[in-house]
């Protein structure tokens, strides 16, 4: 027998009322604890992903789409840049690099990204195995998506037009898996990388292959997707065929003998001057709209912060209620149990020991609440996380443990003092003999 | 002597003085104390006890004068040298039958007596892990004699330990509480206005508002 053992006995003789209460407690925390953790990841995966990335410029549109499009692969692309307005803009001198991109493929709800190897730098990509690609057709995948689809080195599939799942086939020439990235928990995970003269290919086949007018029509109608398919001559067979042993360009811009388009474009600034200059320069004098990620995320947090306000406010509204339920609670048995507190005083308790006995309870009821809403919590995302398809919810981790929410279960204990110390002081304050012959 | 108590004195707020006869009382002995109602019977009980601080006088147990001991030391001296049988049984319900006799142990800080064995003697080891709740009134009333036992006191209190008993019963009762305390070696005393009782325990003293 023990003063621990005796709270948890007279909490357990009041299932109902001690459910309650520790209920409500944990889904205030569970609420935080959901905030806690989606803040903390979305943040970090947020700032991560736009790491290196200056400015994003693409064509005119939203910026935030722009942003979201070219750097999360979240949105859809606001459309397409002309190639040859991108070279002029990489050799700008306020520009230190230029990563050109290439969307409109997915392999089964991946995207498929057309770039070149500095993007592959850009985020520090290392390989399990294989190597970057070579030659048209050659792919590398994200740690995910080759996990997901079991795809091995060598292994052929198909892409799919448009950039959600759904599409018709491309299947005229197939993609060859020539390298796999290591995980590294950000968006390259989940894209399947390629270069850029395989995503143009892909759509001369289509356009050299479909001779069906209405066909064509109708897939550059399709909403949302920025098609590739630019009219172009028909390739002799031999002279397709042939193109395809070429390698790629592995920096810059691939070499094209006909005006191309690319989605977007990453730019890395030479100096500072460039943050102030390029923009404007680019937004007034140009076919194209770029945008910062940094300044555009931010807008976007602030624009959410509302709602995130307003489930805090929620969650501290329930931690109060549960507060005041634990005091409430404390407070009737306690008036019940003044007689149990006077015979515990004859048997040798002290003042002192009573007090404890009261606190603990409160501290109990309160801690096993915060548990219950760490562990509601993750759970709570989890099951969000299983559930949501789109690709930023899929790739928070629900189990990993902050140190924030140590910070929790100090809110918890403050509720369960604060919820305890009326209760505590009157219990203190009980005559023994008073409360015996008062019976 | 076990118990010796001097010109004992006390005031309930706003009221007028008691004043209580001397006691005197040797390990093994017996004692009544009797009076109407009101008379002042469990404020007494309640100054041997330490629950109350007398206005004047002197309470001695074992040599201890317990006016001189405050806060925890009181406490556990009480905890470990007296056991008080309530009227009602007063057990603690979230506990069953054994953890209520565990409690003195614990408070007291005193290995005390084997528990099994005492709730044997009671007649209730049938009983140890019931709910106090199932308890019928006699049963409880042994369970809370054996709660002031648990400790091997040196000085047993009962107030009024009978008045809610049938004949039978409160015969059983005081001839456990005298059978117990002799096995123990302690000092009994019965607050008491219960004609039965006197029937068993012949020495008394009067308690009478002036």
């Amino acid at each position: 027998m023990n003063l621990f053992k005796i709270s948890w006995k007279y909490l357990t003789f009041q299932p109902l009322s001690t459910g309650l209460n520790v209920f409500l407690l944990a889904l205030g925390l569970a609420i935080i604890t959901v905030l806690l953790l989606v803040q903390d990841q979305f943040e970090k995966k947020m700032s991560q992903d736009a790491a290196g990335v200056d400015l994003v410029v693409g064509a005119k549109g939203s910026p935030l789409q722009l942003i979201l499009s070219s750097v999360y692969h979240i949105d859809f692309p606001t459309g397409n840049i002309k190639m040859d307005e991108a070279q002029r803009l990489s050799r700008n001198r306020l520009v230190k690099n230029v990563v050109p991109l290439a969307m409109g493929d997915n392999f089964q709800g991946y995207r498929i990204l057309g770039t070149n190897h500095d993007y592959l730098e850009l985020y520090q990509a290392e390989f399990t195995e294989g190597k970057a690609w070579e030659f048209p057709f050659e792919v590398v995948l994200g740690s995910e998506v080759a996990r997901a689809m079991g795809l091995k080195i060598g292994d052929e599939f198909a892409g799919s037009h448009g950039i959600s799942q759904g599409s018709h086939d491309h299947d005229a020439h197939n993609f060859v898996v020539s390298g796999i990235l290591k995980p590294k928990g950000n968006v390259l995970d989940r894209l399947v990388l390629t270069s850029i003269e395989s995503v143009w290919y892909t759509h001369d086949e289509e356009s050299a292959d479909s001779n069906d007018p209405e066909e064509a029509e109708e897939r550059s109608e399709e909403e949302g997707s920025a098609n590739l398919d630019e009219p172009s001559p028909v390739l002799a067979e031999s002279d397709s065929h042939e193109r395809f042993h070429h390698s790629v360009a592995k920096k810059g811009f691939p070499v094209s003998d006909q005006a191309r388009e690319v989605t977007a474009l990453l730019v890395q600034f030479r100096n500072p001057m460039a943050a102030i200059q390029l923009p404007r320069m680019i937004n007034s004098g140009t076919n194209m709209q770029a945008a910062s990620p940094s300044f555009e995320i931010s807008r976007l947090f602030e624009m959410l912060g509302v709602g995130i306000s307003l489930l805090q406010g929620i969650a501290v509204i329930l931690i109060i209620v549960a507060g005041l339920g634990i005091f409430i609670a404390l407070y009737n048995s306690l008036k019940e149990r003044k007689y149990d507190l006077a015979i515990l005083r004859t048997l040798g308790a002290s003042r002192f020991q009573l007090v404890m006995l009261v606190f603990l309870e409160g501290i109990l009821l309160t801690s096993l609440g915060a548990v219950l809403g760490i562990l509601l919590g993750h759970s709570f995302l989890a099951l969000l996380v299983s559930q949501g398809d789109q690709m930023i919810v899929a790739s928070i981790q629900p189990w990993i443990f902050l140190q924030q929410e140590l910070w929790i279960l100090v809110y918890a204990l403050v509720v369960g003092v604060f919820a305890s110390l009326i209760p505590a002081w009157s219990a203190y304050q009980t005559s023994i003999a008073k409360q015996l012959t008062k019976a | 002597m076990l118990l010796l108590s001097k010109d004992l004195k006390f005031a309930h707020p706003g009221q007028k003085i008691l004043q209580f006869p001397n006691i005197q009382l040797n390990a093994n002995d017996s004692l009544l104390v009797l009076g109407k109602s009101g008379s002042g019977k469990s404020t007494l009980l309640n100054l041997i006890a330490g629950l109350l601080s007398p206005l004047s006088g002197d309470i001695q147990i074992d040599g201890v004068s317990i006016s001189k001991l405050s806060g925890h030391a009181l406490d556990l001296f009480r905890g470990k040298n007296i056991g008080i049988v309530f009227q009602k049984p007063h057990l603690i319900s979230a506990l069953n039958v054994r953890q209520n006799l565990e409690l003195a142990h614990f408070f007291s800080k005193e290995k005390g007596q084997d528990l099994d064995g005492l709730l044997e003697e009671l007649g209730i080891k049938q009983k140890a892990k019931a709910s106090v709740l199932t308890l019928s009134e006699g049963e409880a009333q042994r369970v809370s004699i054996a709660r002031a036992l648990a400790n091997s006191p040196k000085l047993i209190l009962a107030d009024e330990p009978t008045s809610s008993l049938d004949d039978a019963h409160a015969e059983k009762v005081i001839q456990l509480l005298q059978a117990q305390a002799r096995k123990i070696g302690a000092a009994l005393i019965i607050v008491t206005h219960d004609q039965r009782v006197k029937n068993q325990i012949s020495n008394f003293i009067e308690v009478a508002s002036s």
